[in-house]
C-alpha cells in the first residue's frame, strides 16, 4: 500500500512541473501551430535566473521566502519578454512558408540558446536549494516528503485551472479559443491575430520558463537540460492530443505516473517507458488520448 | 452475355444516411453504362464498392464470378477494374508523361525497377501514345500544375486506361467541362478508351451525355435503383423525372 | 541552364580521386572530411526517404544499431575489417528497417515523423539503462584493419578510414542518384504527391515506403559502423534526438533537389563546428543557429538551389534526360 501511494505521489509530483511545461508548448502548438523545439530551452533559462536570483538574494542575506518569490516574479517577467521579443522579432519573418521551415527557425534558436546558457552560466553544474526548506518537511503513513516537492502538485493545479479558467470563460480567452479552432474566421471577424501569436506564445514560453523555476530549488543546472526537456514535453503532449490544457493534463499524469512506476518496480525501463507510451498511441490513437475536435473544411 | 460486375444485396450505411440499399446489379461485358442519380443517392458509394475503396456492410460484389468485396482498391485494380475521378487524381508536380509512367508501371506484374531509367524500354513511348489517343501529346512534358482543368481530367482518365481494364469506371467525366466543349470531350474519351476498355460504367449529371453515349442507364435514388434499361425509357420514367432529372425533358 | 547528361556511374572516378586526394591532406582534414561523408550517408537516406513524403526524425535508431552492432560483433568474435564492419553497420540497419518500416508506414506525414522519433528514443533509454551494454558510458572497440593490414601508424588509420567512408558515400550517392531516376524513383515520388492513386494504380504505397526506409535505415547503419571505427567507442548518445536531428538539419540544409548537395552541406557543417570549436569554444552551436537562420532567409530551397537553378518548368523534358532537380549527377 505503502508502495502504491509512493508511486502515485511521486507520479503526480513529477507530473506537476512536467504539466506547466507541457501546457505552454501545446497552447504554442494550438495557436500559432508551430512545434517549438527551443521551448525546452526556456524552461532551462527559466531554471538558470531563477538559481541567479536566488543565489543573489541569499548573498544579500534576504530571507529564503523573498527569493522564492523574487525568482518566479524575475523568471516570468523576463520569460514573457523575451517570448514576444522572438515571436515578434524572428518568427513572425517566417510565416506563409512551408511549415518544415518554423521547425527549422526553433531548432536554431534551441541551438543559439544551448550555447548562450553555456556562455552566461557556464558548463559546471550550478544549484539554487535555499527555497527547497520553504515549506519544511511532511511525514505521513510512513511516508517522508519534502513539503515542496508536495507543494508543486497545488500548484500546477492552480496554474492549468487559471489557464483553463482564462480559456474556456474570459472574453479574451475565447478568442484565443477561435484563433486555435479556425484562424482564418477568426481574422475575417476582426480578431487581431498577430496579438493573440504574440501573447500565446509569450504565454507559452512564460509557462515553461515558470516550471523551470520552479524545479531549480530541486535539480541541478547545467548543459543538457533543455534537451530532455523538450522531447520529455513533446511526448507528453502528443500522448495527450495536441492543443488542450486536459490533453497536457492528462498525458503529464501518465508519464508522471509511468515514471515513478518504473522506478520503483522496473528501474530498466524509467527513460524508455515514456517514449513506449508514445509510441504506442501513436500507433492506436494518434491524434492523441484527448483529441481536440478539428471541424471539417471544405 | 455473362455479367462482368455482379452485385448481390449491397448495403451500405453512413450513420442514418443509407448509401446503398439491397443494391443488385449485373453488367455485362461490352456494355457502355450510365449511372445517373441525384447527389446523395449512391452512385458514387457503389464505385467505391466496386473499385474496393470501400466495404459494403453486406452483401456480395463479384467481377467475373469472383468476390472482390473485401479487396483493396490495389487488389481490384490488378484484377482488372480501373476508375477515374470526378475530381482528378494526378501527381501535380510531375510531367504529363511521368504520370502516365506511373500508370504504366502499376500496369505491368513485375516489380519496379530501381535501376532503369522510367523512361527506358519504351515506357515513354507508350506513354506518349496514351496521351496522344487524347490528343494531349503536346502537353507530355509539362507538370501537371500548368494544366488546365479539362486536360487534368483527360490525363486521369488516360492513366485509368494504362491497364487495359475489364471495367472502366469514369466519374463524371465531363464534369468542369464547358458546354461546348463537353460533346468533343466525351467524343475523345469515348473513342480513345474504346479499343482498350471492355466495359464502360460513367456517373453522368448531363443527360444529354447520357442519351448520347449509354447503351443503357441505372438511375439511383437513396441506395436503390429505380429504373434500368435504354436511355430515352429510363429517361422518361416518371420516378426518374421526380427523383433524378428533376422533371426537364 | 544546360542539361548534364553525365550518368551517375561516370561519378565513380571522381568518388576514388577524392579519396586518394586524402594522401595529400593534412591529418585534421582527413578526420573532418571522414565524419562529413559519415554524415552525408545518413541524410542522403533522408532525402531518399523524403522523397515519398516521410521525414525520419529518428535515423539514430538505425546509427546506433549500426555503431552497436558492430561493436558487439567486433568484440565478440574480432572482426575488425573495416569493410566488413561497414557491411554489418548496413545489414544491422537495413533489417531493423525491413522489421519496422511495415508498422510505421502507413501513418502519413507528421506522425511518421513522430513515431520514428518516438522509436529512437525508446532504444536510447533502453540502451542507457542496459548494464550490459555499458549503460550511458556505452564502451570500447579496438582499431579497424582492412583486408587483413593493421594500421599501426596513425596517419595511415585516418586515411584508411576516410577512403573507406569516402568510396562508402560516394558510392551510395551514385546508387541514389540511379535511384531518383529510375521507376521505382519515379513511383516513390508519386506516393508523396498521391499515395492513394498509386493504390487505385495497382502500385503498393507501402511497400514502396518500406523499402526506401529500408535504405535509409541501411545507410544509417553503416554510417554508424563509421562512427564507431572512428571513435573506436559506442554509446546511448548515437540514438539520442539530439543526433537524429543533426542529421535532418543536413538534409534540410541540403535541399531535395541533388545528391551533391548532401555532402555540402555535411561539409560545410563539420567545418562551422571545427573551427568555431578551434577559435570560439563552446559556441559552434550558436554559429551553427545563426548559419542555419541565414540559409532558411537566404536560400529557401537548400545549398542545392545555389546550382540546381530554378525548378523545372515547360519546355525541359524530365524524363528524357537525366536533371538535377530529380538528383541526378551534378
Amino acid at each position: 500500500m505503502n508502495l502504491v501511494l509512493t508511486i502515485v505521489l511521486d507520479g503526480l509530483i513529477e507530473a506537476s512541473w512536467l504539466f506547466v511545461v507541457a501546457l505552454g508548448l501545446t497552447l504554442v502548438f494550438g495557436v500559432l501551430k508551430i512545434l517549438n523545439i527551443a521551448h525546452g530551452s526556456f524552461y532551462a533559462l527559466g531554471a538558470y535566473i531563477a538559481a541567479t536570483v536566488v543565489t543573489a538574494s541569499a548573498a544579500h542575506h534576504l530571507p529564503p521566502a523573498a527569493g522564492f518569490v523574487a525568482m518566479l516574479l524575475t523568471v516570468a517577467f523576463v520569460a514573457g519578454a523575451v517570448g514576444v521579443l522572438l515571436e515578434r522579432g524572428l518568427l513572425k519573418m517566417f510565416y506563409g512558408r512551408d511549415e518544415v521551415v518554423l521547425l527549422l527557425v526553433t531548432y536554431a534558436v534551441f541551438l543559439i540558446l544551448e550555447d548562450v546558457t553555456k556562455l552566461i552560466w557556464g558548463v559546471n553544474p550550478i544549484y539554487a536549494t535555499q527555497p527547497y526548506e520553504l515549506f519544511g518537511n511532511v511525514a505521513f503513513a510512513g511516508l517522508y516528503y519534502v513539503g515542496y516537492d508536495l507543494m508543486l502538485i497545488p500548484a500546477s493545479a492552480a496554474i492549468g485551472f487559471a489557464v483553463w479558467f482564462g480559456l474556456n470563460r474570459t472574453i479574451r480567452g475565447k478568442i484565443v479559443l477561435a484563433v486555435i479552432h479556425n484562424e482564418e474566421i477568426s481574422l475575417s471577424m476582426g480578431v487581431r491575430v498577430s496579438r493573440v501569436y504574440a501573447a500565446a506564445f509569450g504565454f507559452g514560453v512564460l509557462l515553461a520558463a515558470t516550471a523551470g523555476a520552479l524545479t531549480a530549488p530541486k535539480i541541478s543546472m547545467q548543459p543538457g537540460l533543455s534537451s530532455d526537456v523538450i522531447i520529455l514535453s513533446f511526448a507528453i503532449v502528443v500522448i495527450g492530443g495536441l492543443g488542450g490544457v486536459e490533453g497536457a493534463a492528462v498525458g503529464a499524469i501518465l508519464v508522471g505516473l509511468a515514471r515513478a512506476a518504473s522506478v520503483h518496480l522496473m528501474p530498466q525501463a524509467e527513460l524508455f517507458v515514456i517514449y513506449l507510451i508514445m509510441a504506442a498511441v501513436l500507433l492506436i490513437r494518434p491524434e492523441g488520448l484527448f483529441r481536440r475536435e478539428t471541424a471539417r473544411r471544405i | 452475355m455473362t455479367a462482368v460486375l455482379s452485385a448481390r444485396k449491397l448495403n451500405k450505411r453512413f450513420g442514418a444516411v443509407i448509401a446503398a440499399d439491397e443494391l443488385s446489379l449485373d453488367l455485362a461485358a461490352g456494355e457502355r453504362i450510365s449511372l445517373i442519380g441525384a447527389n446523395g443517392a449512391g452512385k458514387t458509394t457503389f464505385v467505391n464498392m466496386a473499385t474496393g475503396y470501400l466495404k459494403p456492410d453486406s452483401g456480395s460484389i463479384a467481377l467475373d464470378g469472383a468476390d472482390i468485396g473485401r479487396c483493396s482498391p490495389r487488389h481490384v485494380a490488378r484484377l482488372g477494374i480501373s476508375r477515374s475521378f470526378q475530381i482528378p487524381q494526378l501527381f501535380i508536380d510531375l510531367t504529363a508523361v511521368e504520370n502516365l509512367a506511373v500508370a504504366i508501371a502499376g500496369a505491368r506484374s513485375e516489380a519496379l525497377s530501381p535501376f532503369a531509367p522510367a523512361e527506358a524500354r519504351g515506357r515513354r513511348a507508350q506513354a506518349i501514345g496514351l496521351l496522344q489517343r487524347f490528343g494531349l501529346e503536346e502537353q507530355a512534358d509539362r507538370p501537371i500544375s500548368e494544366l488546365a482543368g479539362g486536360v487534368r481530367k483527360l490525363v486521369d482518365i488516360a492513366m485509368a486506361l494504362a491497364r487495359r481494364p475489364k471495367l472502366l469506371l469514369l466519374d463524371e467525366p465531363t464534369s468542369g467541362v464547358s458546354a461546348e466543349e463537353k460533346f468533343a470531350t466525351m467524343d475523345r474519351v469515348i473513342h480513345a478508351v474504346a479499343p482498350d476498355a471492355a466495359t464502360i460504367v460513367f456517373v453522368e449529371h448531363d443527360m444529354e451525355i447520357v442519351s448520347r453515349y449509354a447503351d443503357r442507364v441505372v438511375a439511383f435514388y437513396s441506395g436503390r435503383i429505380i429504373a434500368d434499361g435504354e436511355p430515352q425509357a429510363v429517361l422518361r420514367d416518371p420516378d426518374v423525372r421526380r427523383y433524378v432529372t428533376g422533371g426537364q425533358r | 541552364m544546360r542539361q548534364w547528361r553525365l550518368h551517375p556511374l561516370m561519378m565513380l572516378l571522381p568518388v576514388l580521386a577524392a579519396a586518394l586526394a586524402g594522401r595529400l591532406l593534412p591529418v585534421w582534414t582527413l578526420s573532418l572530411a571522414t565524419v562529413a561523408a559519415s554524415n552525408a550517408l545518413v541524410a542522403l537516406g533522408i532525402v531518399i526517404l523524403a522523397r515519398t513524403g516521410n521525414v525520419s526524425f529518428g535515423q539514430g535508431l538505425f546509427f546506433a544499431a549500426g555503431g552497436y552492432g558492430v561493436a558487439l560483433v567486433a568484440n565478440a568474435w574480432g572482426i575488425t575489417d573495416a569493410a566488413a564492419q561497414m557491411l554489418i553497420g548496413a545489414a544491422c540497419g537495413g533489417l531493423l528497417g525491413l522489421l519496422i518500416g511495415p508498422l510505421i508506414a502507413r501513418y502519413s506525414g507528421i506522425f511518421f515523423g513522430m513515431l520514428t522519433l518516438a522509436l529512437s528514443m525508446v532504444f536510447y533509454g533502453a540502451l542507457v539503462k542496459s548494464t550490459a551494454l555499458g549503460g550511458s558510458d556505452g564502451f570500447n572497440v579496438g582499431r579497424p584493419t582492412l583486408f587483413g593490414i593493421v594500421f599501426v601508424d596513425p596517419r595511415e588509420a585516418d586515411f584508411m578510414l576516410y577512403a573507406i567512408s569516402v568510396v562508402t558515400t560516394g558510392i551510395a550517392g551514385i546508387a541514389a542518384a540511379i535511384l531518383f531516376r529510375s521507376e521505382f524513383g519515379l513511383v516513390s515520388l508519386a506516393v508523396r504527391e498521391n499515395n492513394l492513386r498509386v493504390e487505385y494504380l495497382g502500385l503498393s504505397a507501402n511497400r514502396v515506403i518500406v523499402a526506401n526506409f529500408a535504405i535509409a535505415a541501411a545507410f544509417a547503419g553503416a554510417s554508424g559502423a563509421f562512427a564507431l571505427m572512428a571513435q573506436r567507442h559506442i554509446d546511448p548518445q548515437f540514438a539520442y534526438w539530439t543526433t537524429s536531428g543533426e542529421f535532418v538539419f543536413i538534409a534540410v540544409l541540403a535541399g531535395y533537389q541533388t545528391v551533391m548537395a548532401v555532402y555540402v552541406a555535411s561539409l560545410a557543417l563539420e567545418l562551422v563546428r571545427s573551427f568555431s570549436n578551434l577559435y570560439l569554444p563552446n559556441t559552434w552551436q550558436l554559429v551553427l543557429g545563426l548559419f542555419l537562420l541565414a540559409v532558411i532567409l537566404f536560400l529557401p530551397r537548400g545549398i542545392g538551389s545555389l546550382w540546381a537553378g530554378k525548378p523545372r518548368r515547360s519546355g525541359a523534358p524530365a524524363m528524357a534526360e537525366p536533371v538535377p532537380e530529380r538528383g541526378g549527377a551534378p
